[in-house]
């Protein structure tokens, strides 16, 4: 379903700014980036579209030269061959920058020092020539009608201006920190840098990136929200499972077919709405209700005893903070969470008293927030529960390690030694760990995050196992997760968040990896008030 | 695509393929490579002068006068392993020697009383540390050095700036006059009180949690530990541990001086550094301090038999430190690589 990549909205007779042709990489034998031929053209700003896993990312990061491409692929900047791969900080000398969605700044800086980093990191000076520099920074603010004040401290910014001095920074470096030896525009890669920003902050970066685009450079920008790429690009690339599926013309495609060329199948037909059960509270096990914080507006739900309940929508949208803010791991504004008799404030919650209550929280960075790597995978797996095995004269170890060991084959762990450092074992096996630690404890309420992200296929499925285990014993389970496949495989229903608010919910037959893509990708075209979702009927059916 | 830490497939079994026989043997010498250092360390000046190092005398001296420096350290190695240094163990034990001075022998409290007065206020300071780290969330690196430095100045003032003596034989019998087995008593508190760490460390609950909240805040936070207590808990245990080797100071030299503890930081880390890189390499440990204390000595023992000047002894300690940590950094990198992850 290629659409012909052909003539952007740019002066011809200009090469590319950015030539690729055949780039591949692998990882460990697996193709995540399939022979990409991709061209941003002078004064184009040039949208780049795909799912999680799609391989923009890959892309973007050999063009850092972060990742090495496999061989066999070329790149020519601004009509010049460049060896491949490129070094690490090779992309200044070729006239490209680089926005991540982080933005890279120092906030216990001043905007002027943040402004000149890359500079000062490179420059031999003795003195420098404060008064100058902050003339210079006015001058660049002024040029891209930027209202910034260089002696503020970027701390005291609020997150549009914070993106703004971020852009504005990438395009002097991308002038100024060019080899000498080139010519021609640069190119500035934006990853994402709207995805936190209110409308008014978009409007800015907008014709800040307009403005750039108008001096002659190219402007990369990616972006998993349609509406941003249709206003803005005049060219889109949309990535699919590792390869460019189509360059398409942003003003003569359709809002359909973009979606399409991103999930890779023809929507289903949409129908309205389910009817849905009529809410009972009185049979959920846990019942949230009116809880926010600075990402996530007044989010209700309920949660059936053995349900799985999927949390999606794209990425900014706050579903993936509701497993931490319900486990206070950190503080909400308000909201409760009601289960049993008891009601508990969500901004008193600390993971203490979410343990007291029986909630389990398995966090995506497993290597942060999960377990300890430097030490043993048996008292990783045990910490839940080591009270169990302390006796008048200290820890019963042999127990502990028989236990530990029993754990472990029962979850699949492999290798099962419990000695090993955990951080010796594969992705998939410390998440294995992970839910052996948790579920040893016996929850009621499993909340997850990603729980399957840099899990092999094959531990995957064991995973899915685990959960369903979990739910059939009665435990009810959150998963907050991009993963639409993973949400089809295991969920009884889908909340689907847009802008802080849940917005859609899906339910039994619905739940489909297509249907759910489409939902996340178009709730912000429509922008249709999101119906209340209740508290409804627990108990799925049809696992 | 979300970044992913783990992308990157780890091997599914530690380590490369080689022979076990090598493993164990290398893993073996590396949990006994400061006991090995012991021996080398007598061998060599035992064979120097035998007739003043290798003696009875010297060796229950040795063995007796520097259980203050096991106990001080065990007192840091528990600060340590919940992962926040304590600077003011030093300040701490010269304080509670200072009181013994004071209160017992310019005084004459009874020298039972006071050693219970010396523990409360170790107690105290010990709080007052956490206190600061915790509440107002200052590093305790910071917080531990100006509290140590305070109470050097306490010491000065409270001793005005004299060493005082006479304190009660109650004390020095029961430190360093009594002997078991021909060894003071003070060695044997030192070998109990390493032992109980060592037990606390690895045989109960809260010596694991202690462990995880050191080498994992996030994840012993998200754990439902409650972090802020037991670090709290570690350093009133710590100050409390080092008011014990203040009163066994106080014990061992009969007097009380103002400045002569202040000597005791440095050993004391450079003990507690160099016992994480044996026995249990890569994890702070009670009996891998234990010998590296006493291989410190040994050390510096001899070099001043053999005629050497008494900075000698700043110089092997300071060096053994700056080693130390080199080799438990690079043995703790070793073993992450040789897992074969990241």
């Amino acid at each position: 379903m290629s659409v012909p990549a052909q003539a952007g909205g740019a002066p011809t007779g200009a090469p590319p700014v950015v030539e690729a042709r055949g780039v591949s990489k692998s990882f460990a034998g697996v193709r995540v980036l399939d022979s990409v031929d991709l061209d941003v053209l002078p004064g184009e700003i040039h949208g780049l579209l795909g799912e999680n896993g799609s391989g923009k990312s890959t892309f973007i990061k050999v063009l850092a030269g972060f990742h090495e491409p496999d061989p066999g692929g070329a790149l020519r900047i601004n009509g010049e061959d460049v060896p491949l791969p490129l070094a690490p900080g090779a992309f200044r000398d070729h006239g490209l920058s680089f926005v991540h969605q982080d933005l890279g700044l120092i906030t216990s800086l001043s905007v002027l020092e943040n402004l000149r980093l890359g500079t000062f990191s490179r420059s031999r000076d003795w003195a420098i020539g404060w008064r100058r520099q902050r003339a210079d920074a006015r001058t660049l603010f002024e040029e891209f009608s930027v209202d910034l004040d260089p002696a503020a401290r970027v701390a005291d910014l609020d997150g549009t201006q914070r993106a703004l001095l971020a852009i504005v920074r990438a395009v002097h470096e991308m002038r100024t920190l060019r080899g000498s030896a080139r010519t021609g525009p640069g190119m500035l890669i934006l990853d994402e840098p709207t995805v936190f920003l209110p409308e008014t902050g978009r409007r800015q970066l907008f014709s800040l990136m307009r403005e750039i685009a108008g001096g002659g450079a190219a402007v990369l920008f990616v972006s998993h929200d349609l509406d941003e790429v249709r206003e803005i690009t005049d060219r889109a690339t949309i990535f699919r499972d590792g390869r460019l599926r189509a360059t398409v013309q942003t003003a003569s495609v359709t809002d359909t077919e973009l979606i399409e060329l991103i999930i890779g199948r023809e929507l289903p037909e949409h129908g309205g709405e389910r009817d849905d059960v009529a809410p009972t509270a009185s049979d959920a096990a846990v019942v949230v209700e009116d809880l926010s914080d600075e990402r996530v507006e007044s989010v209700s739900f309920a949660l059936g005893t053995g349900e799985v309940l999927g949390l999606t929508g794209l990425l900014g949208s706050g579903f993936e903070r509701i497993p931490y803010l319900l486990f206070g791991a950190f503080p909400a504004a308000t909201g409760t969470l009601r289960t049993g008799a008891e009601t508990l404030s969500l901004p008193a919650m600390d993971p203490v008293k979410a343990i007291a209550h029986r909630m389990a929280l398995i966090p995506a960075d497993r290597q942060r927030d999960g377990s300890v790597g430097s030490i043993s995978v048996r008292d990783n797996a045990m910490l839940q529960i080591i009270d169990r095995y302390t006796t008048w004269r200290g820890l019963s170890r042999p127990q502990l390690a028989r236990d530990c060991q029993e754990t472990l084959d029962r979850f699949d762990v492999r290798p099962p030694v419990p000695g090993l450092a955990y951080q010796s074992l594969s992705g998939g096996n410390q998440q294995k760990v992970l839910l052996a630690k948790w579920l040893g404890a016996d929850p009621r309420v499993l909340l997850l995050h990603e729980p399957t992200q840099g899990v092999d296929i094959g531990a995957r499925a064991q995973i899915y196992e685990v959960i369903h285990d979990a739910a059939r014993a009665d435990c009810s389970v959150v998963c907050a997760s991009s993963d639409y496949e993973q949400l089809a495989a295991i969920c009884d229903r889908v909340l689907i968040f847009d802008r802080g608010r849940v917005a859609r919910e899906l339910r039994g037959a619905d739940i489909t990896k297509d249907r759910i893509a489409h939902e996340c990708y178009t709730l912000a075209d429509r922008a249709v008030p999101a119906g209340p979702v209740g508290p409804t009927e627990g108990e799925g059916e049809g696992r | 695509m979300t970044r992913t830490k783990n992308s990157e497939p780890a091997t599914d079994v530690a380590g490369p393929g080689r022979s076990p026989g090598v493993a164990v043997a290398r893993s073996l010498a590396q949990r006994f490579s400061i006991v090995i250092a012991l021996v080398v360390v007598v061998a060599v000046f035992g064979s120097l002068r035998p007739d003043t190092f290798l003696t009875t005398s010297t060796l229950q001296g040795i063995l007796g006068s520097q259980a203050v420096l096991v106990v001080l350290t065990c007192a840091l190695l528990i600060p340590l392993t919940a992962g926040d240094y304590d600077l003011s163990v030093a300040g701490v034990l010269m304080t509670s020697q200072m009181m013994i001075g004071v209160l017992n022998a310019q005084l004459g409290m009874n020298i039972w009383l006071v050693i219970v007065l010396c523990l409360v206020a170790g107690v105290v300071i010990g709080l007052l540390n956490g206190w600061f780290v915790l509440l107002f969330g200052v590093d305790p690196f910071i917080v531990t050095l100006g509290t140590g430095t305070i109470l050097s100045g306490v010491v000065l003032w409270m001793g005005d700036s004299t060493t005082i003596s006479g304190i009660s034989t109650g004390l020095t019998d029961w430190v360093i006059v009594n002997r078991f087995l021909g060894v003071p008593l003070a060695f044997w508190y030192g070998l109990i009180i390493t032992a109980c760490l060592w037990y606390f460390l690895e045989y109960t609950a809260a010596g694991r949690r202690l462990l995880f909240v050191g080498r994992g805040r996030a994840v012993s936070r998200l754990s439902g530990l409650r972090v802020t207590r037991i670090r709290w808990g570690a350093l009133v245990a710590s100050a409390t541990l080092a008011s014990i080797a203040g009163i066994l100071y106080a014990g061992t030299t009969g007097a009380a001086d103002p400045v002569s503890g202040e000597a005791f930081l440095l050993p004391t880390f450079a003990a507690a550094f160099l016992g994480s890189t044996a026995i249990l390499p890569g994890k702070f440990n009670s009996w891998g301090s234990f010998i590296a204390v006493y291989f410190l000595v040994a050390g510096t023992t001899g070099l001043t038999m053999l005629g050497a000047q008494s900075y000698v002894s700043d110089l092997f300690y300071g060096g053994a430190l700056v080693v130390a940590v080199c080799a438990s950094r690079y043995s703790r990198r070793k073993e992450v690589r040789e897992s074969g992850s990241l």
